[in-house]
């Protein structure tokens, strides 16, 4: 049982950054229709970000942690509104396939240009925040898995709410499901795309930061594996579809983990793979998906 | 109000416009009839921003509007209700509406139409937690109309919106275009492949033909045309 419930928090911990880089998939492909794989590398961005901002702050502190999350979360929007404002926007009128072609050499150009100006080699990063192991019972919670969880948590809250509760949310799920009418009713739908490119960005580079809290080990291809365990998961969920998003990079991470506490960890990709192509097969459109489902 | 001097649009090779002309006074409803393919669609999706013409130019209240953005051109009081209606599928009425007045800043004003809106079409305020999609056509059409009355147009474009309606919705809607026209004094242009209809309801009327004027004047007397009747009108 014990076992069990420690599985069960790695694998939340795991699945709820999962869940932070779906998201951006998922909302990129509700405004533009297209897989912006260029989004796993935003996700290495974040991630060195925090490491160089760590360089100038203490350890161990609450402040100097939020700083870091908070800049990553900036340099990665930032990032990722200049990906859209130069690679994606003039193929704008494009087929979707140069658009994903693109999105695959940006990906490219990130990863090797982050070894040329990160290096290739693993770097170690700084534990920002303070860390503790606490025990109940036989149980043992890191403060950085809770801390993953939490802020995970948090920042889906506050995405639910941009989306749903906003003129700008409202804007993007109608750009989603019609860019040409939201242009009718007067919606730039450049500003949606660009404001959706940040929103989604900075989940990823949230993403990043916490990731590397539990993994500190960070290079420039770090954001090849996650992003991909990350757009399974959309797809799983139900690509366009935020909740679903959500819910997929959390079954997904839960899995992982589980399959690699058991005896067949050498298969953890393998296994968890074979799910998602189970899972498909009986629901095509994702778990939440609808073929006419709310995209955004 | 709206001129348009020698519009000509294409699609790749394919000439939808050739050199179209026709100029709207304020306070009007003008009709543009003729056939499918015609470029009766085009024509609009041009004036709106959302095709760019290879020739020709669109003056609206004076001013040059032949290249600006959609959104720019909404801005400035032209507001465009396309085919098919085009309403935001996943949304409420409510939330269709509250797109409608996305450029609007001032909220006494937004609240204003919005009551105008439901004293022209009280069904929608009966349905405004409905996600729009499961609304039937008529009422799909009315939204598509109260949503583009929610950008407080001075100028209004209809295209097509007695398609794919009950008949019985289809006099209402119609009516209520008259309404819209007389009491608010917004101008309409009015696109519709029920010509009929179409001349009853305006004053002056364009044909298109092939991405032409044909024919154009006062819709009375387009309805007595001989040649127009045998063409559009059944006989």
């Amino acid at each position: 049982m014990t076992e069990f419930l420690q599985q069960l928090l790695n694998g939340l911990s795991l699945g709820a950054i999962y869940a932070l880089i779906a998201l951006g998939y998922t909302m990129v492909y509700g405004v533009l229709r297209f897989i912006n794989f260029a989004h796993a590398d935003v996700f290495m961005v974040g991630a060195f970000a925090g490491y160089y901002l760590g360089q100038f702050l203490p350890e161990d502190t609450l402040w100097g942690g939020s700083i870091v999350l908070i800049g990553a979360m900036a340099a990665s929007a930032a990032l990722g509104m200049t990906i859209e404002r130069l690679a994606y926007r003039p193929l704008r009128n494009a087929p979707t396939l140069n658009v994903l072609i693109t999105a695959i050499g940006v990906s490219l150009l990130l990863q090797y240009s982050g070894q040329v100006f990160f290096g290739a080699a693993p770097r170690t990063f700084p534990p920002v925040l303070p860390s503790r192991n606490f025990e109940i019972g036989t149980l043992t919670l890191s403060s950085n898995q809770l801390v993953v969880i939490g802020v995970a948590i948090a920042l889906v809250v506050a995405l639910q709410f941009i989306v749903f509760r906003t003129k700008m949310g409202t804007a993007m799920r109608a750009v989603s499901l019609n860019p040409k009418a939201a242009q009718l009713v007067g919606v730039n739908n450049n500003v949606v795309i660009t404001f959706t490119f940040a929103l989604g960005s900075a989940l990823a580079g949230a993403g990043g930061i916490l990731y590397s809290l539990n993994y500190p080990s960070i290079d420039p291809l770090m954001g090849v594996m996650p992003g991909l365990k990350a757009f399974v998961a959309a797809i799983l969920g139900g690509i366009g579809n935020i909740p679903g998003a959500a819910l997929g990079g959390l079954l997904l991470g839960t899995v992982e983990t589980f399959v690699a506490g058991s005896q067949y960890s050498t298969y953890k990709d393998a296994i968890a793979f074979a799910i998602l192509i189970i899972i498909l097969l009986f629901r095509p459109a994702g778990l939440l998906g609808r073929f006419t489902a709310e995209k955004v | 109000m709206l001129k348009v001097t020698d519009l000509s649009v294409s699609y790749g090779a394919i000439q939808a416009l050739g050199g179209v002309s026709f100029e709207i006074p304020a306070g009007d409803i003008v009709t543009l009839i003729g056939g499918n393919g015609a470029g009766k669609t085009t024509a609009l999706r041009t004036i709106s921003g959302l095709l760019r013409p290879l020739a020709g130019t669109i003056h609206f209240r004076g001013e040059e509007i032949t290249r600006l953005q959609p959104h720019d051109i909404v801005a400035r009081g032209l507001c465009h209700v396309p085919e098919g209606r085009m309403i935001f599928a996943n949304l409420t009425v409510d939330e269709n509406l509250a797109m409608g007045a996305y450029l609007q800043t001032d909220k006494a004003k937004v609240a204003g139409i919005r009551d105008y809106v439901f004293g022209i079409f009280p069904r929608l305020k009966e349905r405004l937690k409905q996600v729009a999609g499961t609304l039937s056509g008529g009422e799909q059409q009315m939204l598509a109309i109260g949503r583009a009355l929610m950008g407080d147009p001075k100028f209004l474009m209809l295209d097509e919106p007695s398609l794919g309606i009950a008949p019985r919705l289809i006099s209402t809607i119609f009516e209520k275009i008259v309404e819209i026209n007389r009491k608010q004094g917004i101008t309409i242009l009015l696109v519709e492949q029920n010509a009929n209809l179409a001349l009853e309801v305006s004053r002056y009327a364009h044909v298109l033909e092939t991405g032409r004027v044909a024919v154009h004047g006062p819709s009375q007397d387009l309805r007595q045309d001989p040649q127009l009747k045998a063409a559009y009108l059944g006989g």
